[in-house]
């Protein structure tokens, strides 16, 4: 990943956070808000791979942990994970899948979710489990899912270079 | 085969073990430098929340992140100005859902407060027209050689050319034919078809319907009848030229009586109010107008007056 790259991925993943920080989780849609840096981190795993996606998920965490003040390392947590998983489902079962995106943000969005409930109730917050996984995340998957194909293309589009697949390292193993 | 023995030592029995070799190929090796990463990435965040949740507000990363959030704080505000209008075209459209279900929700709860209010005047209208009713049973102008059979109305006309109504009473209850019908506000009709049960009355405003009554200030004598192309209108008919009928004389039955012959109506019953008096050259008697008393639309129980001598 080229320097120029890295830093449009940066600048990317920095202002999908503020955005979801400041604007996006406010804008609650059938008892849920969509998660844009989620399907961002998820895009850019999927485009660069999976330590790429777990790096731009734990900044992009952080950035959001501190604009919410919340508990440090939660949000860095979750995102870095998916950003992994993304990562690795791009370099084995997903790739070159025109459905990638959206398998991995549904799938992501849902485990995630789960995630964070159980993160939550491990640190002693009051986690309703209905709310958070019927009511809150039933409609976040759906809005996720209404925005992974045209986000995936802006990040496509971002940190495009024209050096090779950034995956040529995966050997496949028959 | 046991792990670190080739496929040929193992073909001859050998059990020389393989030496390891040190030099990870590069698909290992990607392998590796990734888990490390995420779990650098993994356990850097743990230790931030360990962190964070144990030093709660007042430890150094509670400062870390103060500061952070007034590093990021302008920023968020940049953010939070450009997004604004979204935001509000966002909460526009938003409160335009909200707007549609609360509008729904209040229509809902207005029907029923409606529905309520209708019963609460029903009720009133009927207790205040049965309050009427027994005054004017008490009072004196009831007719006295007769007894009322209070009675419900169940049907009403069904068109422009029924003017009648059922009411919950028959011959079980007295009623009979030809019986007068009132209300406290004056004559209603008169019974024509008895049931057991029930009974259908012919009011003042049918074709076919006449009484005898006069004008209760000037005595002059006429036929009350429905006046043609009004629903609600009566006339008061063969009053001669020669007796004086004003504007606002009250029009009462005549209730006559010879021999053995008798009006089917009482004496003095209120039938309504003189509205206009005309005459020409050619006619032998006067148009008078009438504005009935009773509200042949809404009727909703009536008097049968049935002879005393009757139900003795």
């Amino acid at each position: 990943m080229s320097p120029g790259s890295a830093a449009r991925a940066l600048a990317l993943v920095f202002a999908a956070a503020m955005l979801q920080a400041v604007i996006v989780s406010s804008l609650v849609l059938g008892g849920g808000a969509p998660d844009l840096l989620l399907v961002v981190v998820i895009s850019l795993g999927l485009i660069r791979g999976s330590v790429p996606g777990a790096i731009f998920g734990f900044g992009g965490g952080l950035v959001v942990d501190l604009l919410t003040l919340d508990t440090l390392g939660i949000t860095s947590l979750v995102l870095t994970l998916a950003g992994f998983w993304a990562g690795r489902y791009a370099e084995t079962t997903g790739r070159g899948r025109r459905l990638a995106p959206l398998v991995a943000v549904g799938a992501i969005t849902v485990l995630t979710g789960v995630f964070a409930v159980v993160l939550h109730y491990m640190l002693g917050d009051d986690v309703v489990a209905r709310h958070a996984l019927v009511t809150a995340l039933v409609p976040a998957l759906v809005l996720n899912l209404l925005l992974a194909l045209p986000v995936h293309a802006l990040v496509r589009a971002t940190v495009h270079e024209s050096e090779a697949d950034p995956l040529r390292e995966v050997e496949v193993v028959v | 085969m046991p792990r670190g023995r080739s496929a040929r030592s193992a073909a001859l029995g050998l059990t020389v073990r393989r030496i390891p070799t040190t030099q990870l190929s590069p698909r290992s090796a990607g392998a590796l430098r990734r888990r490390l990463a995420v779990g650098i990435l993994v356990l850097l965040s743990l230790v931030l929340i360990s962190l964070s949740f144990r030093s709660g507000d007042s430890g150094p990363l509670a400062g870390v992140q103060s500061a952070g959030s007034t590093v990021l704080r302008p920023l968020a505000v940049g953010f939070e100005r450009v997004a604004q209008p979204f935001r509000d075209a966002y909460g526009w459209v938003d409160s335009l859902f909200g707007a549609r279900s609360e509008a729904e929700r209040l229509r809902a709860e207005v029907r029923k407060q409606r529905q309520r209010a209708n019963q609460s005047e029903f009720a009133l209208q009927e207790n205040e027209y049965l309050r009427r009713l027994l005054r004017y049973l008490d009072g004196p102008r009831f007719p006295g050689d007769f007894e009322p059979i209070a009675a419900e109305v169940i049907g009403r006309p069904a068109g422009a050319f029924a003017q009648a109504i059922v009411i919950a009473a028959g011959s079980r209850n007295g009623v009979r034919v030809n019986d007068p019908v009132v209300t406290a506000d004056g004559l209603v009709g008169v019974v024509t078809r008895v049931t057991e049960g029930t009974a259908r009355i012919q009011l003042l405003t049918d074709q076919e319907a006449a009484v005898s009554a006069l004008d209760l200030r000037t005595s002059a004598p006429g036929i009350v009848r429905h006046a043609r192309g009004t629903r609600e209108t009566l006339v008061l008919d063969r009053v001669p030229k020669q007796d004086v009928v004003r504007r606002g004389d009250e029009i009462v039955t005549a209730g006559w009586r010879v021999g053995s012959l008798s009006s089917l109506y009482p004496k003095g019953i209120p039938i309504g109010e003189v509205a206009s008096v005309g005459q020409t050259d050619t006619d032998l008697f006067q148009q008078v107008q009438i504005d009935p008393y009773v509200d042949f639309g809404s009727l909703d129980a009536v008097l049968v007056l049935v002879p005393a001598e009757r139900r003795r």
